[in-house]
């Protein structure tokens, strides 16, 4: 053991270590608006440890990572949330403040343990108007974000960004947001979506899938499951297969197109034919792990 | 390591540590003072019972089971003293989706105390993702209730009746409390208050078993208006205020009150009734066949 270590080689230490765990075992998971409210998708195989979880009336948590840690944030935050709520009233619970919190619960670990915590989490807020939605993505070092329309993260969040991007637009129906987030999570890159290699297909049962329903009074949070979500993927990959087509076909670089090949592909629609046939292939995950999920962001660690 | 974690409210210390699913029990641990009966609340001091003779208190509740839920409804007079401080104050409560409760005695307390319940049933709910069972919602309202022993007995009295739609079985269950806890589960239907003695009455005379949702309904408006008939500090139906009770039914479909409009309209068919029979409706001399 070194008697001295500079604190910058710590954070960097710390840091490295996060980003690498993250990206490698932290499935992208994404949240985004739709014309009803706001909608969570991410891969789970497991009905029971949830990934996505409401907070308070209108405000939802998401996280990737490991699962021990973030459901002490999430417990904690169901905590934050009811005791404001009790004190003051129901309405004065706001993401804004919740995120706050969680960024300097989240800053303290990382500057103060020896090990940060492995997570990325988002909580969304689901607002009387569109404009009022809100979503913040907190990562494992504190550092904060207002992400406007939609958010992806975990692991290979920059590619599954680059692919929701393409697709977000304001005013989408449920069964179009999902589409989009589906096949951003399945864009080739994404490794994170699969724990070893192979890229899974995200199936209802492979899948978490929450709303923020803006029409609902009380408590907006409602889970997708079951016969109800089976409905909603087969309405999403219909719609997602001719819209991705259309796309392909008209405008779109190398990439974009083959990411929306391979949803339609997965679909199973067969409105892809428009593009060339060239296989949609899913690389192979890196052995070793990109060092972070947003190369060159502003998030203030030092990197080597 | 600094003081990050050492576990005062407002630390993540507090919030992070393992522990039971309860709000309450995390209130008692880390911000006592939150709680409507602080820990170690100083007694009052003597001369205090004028004070809690003035403060408006709720009075009557009714509750009666049914064949598809439960009914619990309630008038909308607190008085304090002799006077009536409040024509509409609202004693019913939604607990969670499955469960209700309303209050009879020192309003303010109750008010807090189902304001707490909702919170604690719902943080149950978030933190472990299922509901608590009927039985344990009754049991911990009887702990908050059991709380409030030390200043019921210096006369903040408040006792809560609890509803419930038991999913498991599909029956809706009336349970009740007294000053030192419960809870004591009724069956059938049961009235709580200043009026409970004539409500209850009248609801045993009007109810039978396997009552529709809207005879169950009907009884509950009927016992009211006879609790108002005798008992000086319950209100009934005010036609000229358009005010009237508060009804809320919980069934397979969750809780509902009964929006001001449906309510009006059992009142006023109530009140239609008691124009020509103003001791209400007559129950057989013999039963039988």
């Amino acid at each position: 053991m070194p008697f001295y270590v500079s604190p910058e080689q710590i954070m960097r230490d710390k840091a490295d270590y996060a980003r690498s765990r993250i990206a490698r075992y932290a499935a992208a998971a994404a949240a985004l608006q739709y014309a009803g409210g706001i909608l969570l998708v991410a891969p789970n195989r497991s009905t029971a440890l949830h990934k996505i979880s409401e907070l308070y009336d209108r405000i939802a948590f998401a996280a990737a990572g490991r699962y021990n840690e973030y459901e002490a944030l999430r417990k904690a935050g169901v905590t934050y949330a009811d005791i404001t709520g009790y004190q003051f009233d129901r309405r004065d619970v706001t993401a804004r403040a919740l995120a706050n919190w969680y960024a300097q619960t989240l800053g303290g670990i990382f500057t103060d343990s020896t090990k940060p915590y492995e997570v990325e989490i988002v909580v969304a807020e689901v607002g009387i108007t569109p404009d009022n939605d809100q979503i913040y993505r907190i990562t494992f070092d504190g550092s904060v974000s207002d992400e406007p329309g939609f958010v992806a993260f975990g692991g290979q969040s920059d590619v599954v960004t680059a692919a929701l991007k393409e697709r977000f637009h304001d005013g989408m129906s449920l069964a179009e947001a999902l589409g989009a987030a589906l096949a951003a999570l399945a864009a080739p890159g994404n490794a994170g979506a699969s724990g070893n290699g192979a890229q899974a297909e995200l199936t209802a049962s492979r899948l978490e899938v929450a709303i923020l329903d803006r029409a609902r009074a009380h408590r907006t949070f409602r889970r997708l499951r079951g016969p109800r979500l089976e409905e909603l993927l087969a309405e999403a990959r219909s719609a997602s297969g001719s819209a991705s087509g259309s796309a392909g076909s008209g405008s779109g670089s190398g990439s974009a197109s083959a990411a929306s090949d391979s949803a339609s592909e997965s679909a199973g629609a067969s409105s892809a034919g428009a593009s060339t046939p060239e296989t949609p292939q899913t690389p192979e995950p890196p052995d070793e792990p990109p060092t972070g999920p947003t190369p060159g962001s502003s998030d203030g660690i030092p990197r080597p | 390591m600094s003081g990050y974690f050492d576990g005062g409210l407002g630390q993540p210390g507090s919030f992070m540590a393992a522990r039971i699913p309860s709000f309450t029990h995390f209130l008692a641990t880390h911000a006592p003072d939150l709680l409507p009966v602080p820990l170690g609340a100083q007694p009052l001091p003597a001369g205090g019972g004028d004070v809690i003779k003035d403060l408006p208190h709720a009075t009557t509740i009714v509750a009666a089971a049914c064949e598809t839920g439960v009914v619990l409804a309630g008038d909308r007079r607190a008085t304090a003293g002799n006077l009536i401080s409040k024509r509409d104050v609202e004693k019913v409560f939604r607990s969670d989706e499955f469960s209700a409760m309303a209050i009879a005695g020192v309003a303010s307390i109750g008010i807090e105390f189902a304001r707490l319940f909702q919170v604690e049933l719902e943080h149950y709910e978030k933190m472990e993702g299922r509901s608590l069972s009927l039985e344990g919602k009754a049991n911990r309202l009887a702990k908050m209730v059991r709380d409030n022993l030390m200043p019921a007995m210096q006369g903040l009295m408040v006792v809560p009746l609890f509803v419930g739609y038991d999913e498991e079985t599909g029956i809706g269950r009336i349970f009740s409390y007294d000053v030192a806890g419960g809870p004591y589960e009724e069956h059938r239907y049961h009235s709580i208050g200043s009026g409970s003695v004539f409500a209850k009455s009248a609801l045993k005379k009007l109810y039978s078993d396997d009552m529709a949702l809207p005879d169950a309904v009907l009884a509950c408006v009927q016992a009211l208006y006879d609790a108002a008939d005798d008992d000086s500090a319950t209100g009934g139906p005010d036609l000229t205020r358009r005010i009237f009770p508060v009804v809320t039914t919980i069934t397979d479909d969750g809780y509902r009150r009964l929006p001001d409009a449906e309510a009006e309209e059992y009142a006023e068919h109530v009140v239609q009734e008691r124009m020509h029979s103003p001791d209400g409706p007559r129950a057989p001399l013999r039963s039988g066949s």
